[in-house]
């Protein structure tokens, strides 16, 4: 019996071990039962507002109604009910774009790479944006919901790219000028919080710009998203500029490259290649962390779940409400730490 | 020579092109200043702040000075953060250890809990265990009593102190009226704080603890095993101790990060220093010099946290040599 021979080895090996599984195993039912009652047997799954809702569910289940009445309110945010499917649109281009680059066979092709992005990204703005092909015009304060949280992570880690790059150059570079202003970027904004440089973008950005220039704020918002994961990315690249042999460098400079030729053509392409698995973890960090623009008063995914729990019709649903924005979350961070983690297997053999 | 030229020339304009960027900025916001009507400087931390703070290690009340309210932040955010950082270590050691298990349920409700908590942004977390605090448990006449002397109740948790005044004892809180007398009463806010940056970062940190273990050479525990030790002591005296040296500096890395996380605080109306700054910085419209100085302390902090450790990281490194 090989079942029980696997149970006797990993759950009741000696009297710790099976006195763990027990407690385990009792936690784990009575937790699963519970979420099993509350989110299923006494759930209410349709009701026409919150208080017909909690009387359903005797207050004992989830009320799922809520989410069916404020689903589209939570991901579109107030983006124009009829005009919906443009941001709709605008997620499933999102996330082929990202798809497409996870190809490894793309990123022996930068150009053509570059030109996806380029032609993706632009399709993306004229959906959001509209004033095109006869598509009303919205304007960005009603860009809400996921399709605002995917763009400041996506565009701020697009953005902060070519920075960063040169900000790890510099630090590997031997002009001491370089080194020391690339040193200095990096360690300062790595010791602050990111929300201290939201705030800095959203107050002290308008001071100093010349009088009468305005840039809107989710602008402002995308602009520090990108300077500041441009510090993290650096050190990301720095790890994957420090992993290439000596041999290679000393390789390029027998053939006569200069630093550029060296840089572009030999150093680049492998250090990126290796620092690929990282890169994808910071931009599962950058992702989770857009939920702070809602303190410069952003309407991302997360802000527009709070709002929805403020309805005075659906007033205090917040665990449905954040439990559907986690479930979210959730779904995109968990595969692309999958994917950073088989790409690192794959890479290291 | 010309070849030094050459990569002065370069560095030069770098240089040029970063000080004529500054300097345009300062000019600009001087002149946006003056258009203004704001003063620039940094008086306005001696003058009456004017607004309450919820709580505070220090006394402070609004007839203080901006400058003593930003200290009362200041340390709210230190209070938060030591507490974290403590908190998550004893946590995040426990589920580490829980990993690496020879029990399959342990192992993996111990990932479970790591893959849940990890993939979730920690300001929704946040905003969970606010409402979790606020809302569900009861006020304080009808308070659980999680043990003897802890109390929970919408008004935060309440546990016993160590007091000195008339002989040491324990400053036990009762109920008296509406609310309870004694103790020490967390409120919603910072126990919503506290948990939910302990219980985020604890998921981080556990996963250094695996693989810190995991780093340790087999032949360690099969050489203790081979003495007759039994598990816990080859975990505590020959696994732990030699895995600290891999864990520490990635360690490192997650106190400094529960640190700046504090400052989501602002979220949840927490008084910390982030807070604090944003109601001088709406009060004053001093907004340069409060950005400036709050960004300053908390680099401040993020190097002498990142200072101390290196100083332990180099001392166990070099005595285990």
């Amino acid at each position: 019996m090989p079942a029980l021979v696997w149970m006797r080895r990993n759950l009741f090996n000696g009297i710790a071990s099976s006195l763990a599984t027990l407690v385990a195993l009792y936690l784990l039912l009575r937790g699963l039962w519970a979420v099993l009652r509350w989110g299923v047997l006494d759930a209410v799954w349709s009701a026409p507002d919150g208080r017909t809702c909690r009387a359903l569910g005797g207050g004992d289940g989830a009320c799922w109604a809520f989410i069916g009445h404020w689903y589209r309110f939570i991901i579109f945010g107030r983006y124009p009910y009829a005009e919906q499917w443009r941001p709709a649109l605008v997620i499933v281009l999102f996330m082929a774009l990202v798809l497409a680059s996870c190809d490894p066979r793309l990123w022996r092709r930068g150009a053509l790479l570059g030109a996806i992005w380029v032609a993706g990204l632009a399709l993306c703005f004229a959906l959001m944006h509209g004033g095109v092909a006869g598509l009303p015009v919205v304007t960005t304060d009603l860009w809400n919901g996921l399709p605002l949280t995917l763009m400041l992570a996506v565009l701020g880690l697009v953005f902060a790219f070519p920075l960063a790059v040169l900000l790890a150059l510099g630090r590997r570079s031997h002009l001491p000028i370089m080194r020391a202003l690339s040193v200095g970027y990096i360690e300062l904004v790595r010791g602050v919080p990111l929300i201290t440089v939201l705030f800095m973008a959203s107050v002290m950005l308008p001071l100093f710009l010349p009088a009468g220039v305005n840039i809107d704020n989710l602008a402002r918002a995308q602009a520090a998203l990108a300077f500041f994961y441009a510090a993290y990315l650096a050190e990301v690249i720095r790890g994957g500029l420090q992993a290439i042999p000596r041999g290679q460098y000393e390789a390029a400079d027998a053939l006569g490259l200069s630093y550029w030729q060296k840089t572009g053509r030999v150093i680049l392409p492998q250090a990126l290649t290796i620092a690929i698995p990282p890169l994808v973890n910071i931009f599962i960090a950058a992702f989770k962390d857009t939920t702070l623009v809602t303190i410069v008063g952003l309407l991302d995914l997360l802000t527009t779940a709070g709002n929805a729990i403020t309805d005075p019709q659906w007033r205090g649903f917040y665990v449905e409400a954040y439990t559907f924005v986690a479930a979210i979350y959730f779904v995109f961070c968990f595969f692309m730490s999958r994917y950073s983690r088989s790409l690192e297997r794959s890479l290291g053999r | 020579m010309t070849a030094k030229l050459r990569l002065l020339i370069p560095q030069l304009l770098v240089l040029g092109g970063v000080i004529a960027l500054g300097a345009d900025l300062v000019h600009n916001t001087l002149a946006n200043l003056a258009r203004q009507g704001i003063a620039t400087g940094f008086g306005y931390l001696d003058r009456q702040a004017s607004f309450g703070i919820g709580e505070g290690l220090i006394a402070y009340s609004p007839a203080d000075t901006y400058g003593r309210a930003l200290l009362v932040g200041l340390l709210n955010t230190i209070e938060v953060a030591i507490l974290g950082c403590v908190l998550a270590t004893i946590l995040g050691v426990a589920v580490g250890i829980a990993r690496l298990a020879s029990n399959w349920l342990v192992r993996t409700l111990a990932g479970a809990y790591v893959e849940a908590v990890r993939n979730v942004p920690l300001l929704l977390q946040l905003f969970l265990w606010w409402n979790v605090f606020r809302i569900v448990p009861p006020p304080p006449r009808g308070a659980w009593r999680i043990l003897p002397g802890f109390f929970l109740s919408n008004r935060g948790l309440t546990i016993p102190l160590p007091s000195l005044a008339g002989g040491w004892h324990w400053d036990v809180p009762h109920l008296a009226g509406f609310n309870f007398v004694g103790g020490h009463t967390m409120s919603p806010e910072f126990a919503a704080l506290l948990v939910g940056l302990v219980i985020y970062t604890a998921a981080f940190i556990g996963e250094i603890v695996r693989a810190g273990i995991a780093g340790v050479p087999r032949g360690q525990s099969e050489a203790a095993m081979s003495l007759g030790l039994k598990p816990w002591p080859i975990l505590a005296l020959v696994i732990l101790p030699q895995a600290r040296r891999i864990i520490i500096p990635p360690l490192i890395g997650e106190y400094l990060a529960l640190t700046k996380n504090s400052s989501l605080a602002v979220a949840i109306g927490f008084p910390d220093l982030m807070s604090i700054t944003n109601t001088t910085l709406n009060q004053t419209g001093q907004a340069i010099e409060a950005i400036a100085l709050m960004m300053a302390v908390y680099l401040g902090l993020s190097l002498t946290t990142s200072l101390a450790l290196n100083l332990y990281n180099a001392r166990i490194a070099a005595r285990e040599r």
